[in-house]
């Protein structure tokens, strides 16, 4: 009889976490990069079948594989940063894409030459330059601007106060900014020999 | 009047609606009477756009394969 039961409930946890694969691997893959994501997954299966017992509606069952996700993502992150570090001050908190654009103007006579210069970026370029953003503040940025929750909810996920989400993300903001200009620099995004912005 | 850069610091903030209203206020003030900020604040809009729109990446079948392997030998492992 008990086995019977455990025999259900194993089944009920492969047919949930399955149906969650796509969206945790699509979130792990923009919060640790394509070499861990896999990984971080498993991680977060491991960690969701010991304690599928405490999941008690089924419906429930995104918030809280997301939630297992995060912690994994968490735990990773303080791996990776080692002894704990100093918060770098920031070398230009005040940078603005905007102004950059504005200044180098790429399309000299384009009339929308910033908007030509967002739409030069596919959305693989996208997840490339978030890959590039410091962990710590890409997190934020994707939960927030991707996958559309509120600074408030960020803050619980993370066990932080919302001051310091919000701090977070001021800095991934800019160095999102900062990064999209180094890659399309780097990746010639920025030179079409046609002269007519992608 | 705040100045151009602290205008800026805020313009993401003030998109997220994240700004208490005295806070807004002077940033309103100030996009009233600055093109350039005005015109920043267009793009800033148009970049929170372009990550809302980016969608996530899709799971790789090899991928979704080994997870599924791996399911199957979680299960396996708890009898």
């Amino acid at each position: 009889m008990a086995d019977a039961v455990a025999e259900a409930q194993r089944a009920t946890f492969t047919a949930v976490a399955r149906e969650q694969l796509p969206w945790l691997y699509s979130l792990a893959r923009r919060l640790v990069g394509p070499d861990r994501a896999e990984d971080t997954v498993q991680e977060c299966l491991i960690k969701a079948h010991r304690g599928f017992d405490g999941l008690r509606d089924v419906q429930a069952a995104p918030a809280w594989f997301r939630q297992i996700l995060l912690n994994c993502v968490r735990d990773r992150y303080r791996k990776d940063a080692g002894l704990p570090r100093e918060e770098p001050v920031d070398p230009r908190p005040d940078y603005s894409l905007y102004r950059k654009i504005a200044e180098e103007d790429p399309w000299p006579y384009s009339d929308s030459v910033h908007l030509d210069f967002l739409n030069s970026f596919s959305e693989d370029d996208v997840w490339n330059v978030l890959d590039r953003v410091d962990p710590k503040y890409r997190a934020p940025l994707v939960l927030v601007h991707m996958e559309g929750h509120s600074t408030k909810q960020v803050a619980r996920m993370f066990g932080v106060a919302q001051g310091t989400v919000l701090s977070w993300l001021h800095r991934g903001r800019k160095h999102f900014e900062r990064e999209l200009w180094e890659y399309a620099t780097e990746r010639d995004l920025l030179a079409d020999p046609e002269g007519a912005p992608r | 009047m705040i100045s151009c850069s602290e205008a800026v610091r805020r313009l993401w903030e003030y998109l997220d609606k994240d700004l208490d209203a005295p806070e807004r206020d002077r940033v309103d003030a100030h996009l009233a009477l600055c093109r350039r900020c005005c015109g920043e604040a267009e793009f800033t809009a148009a970049l929170r756009d372009m990550l809302q729109q980016t969608r996530g990446p899709q799971l790789p079948s090899d991928v979704e394969e080994h997870l599924v392997g791996f399911l199957d030998t979680l299960e396996g492992g708890s009898s």
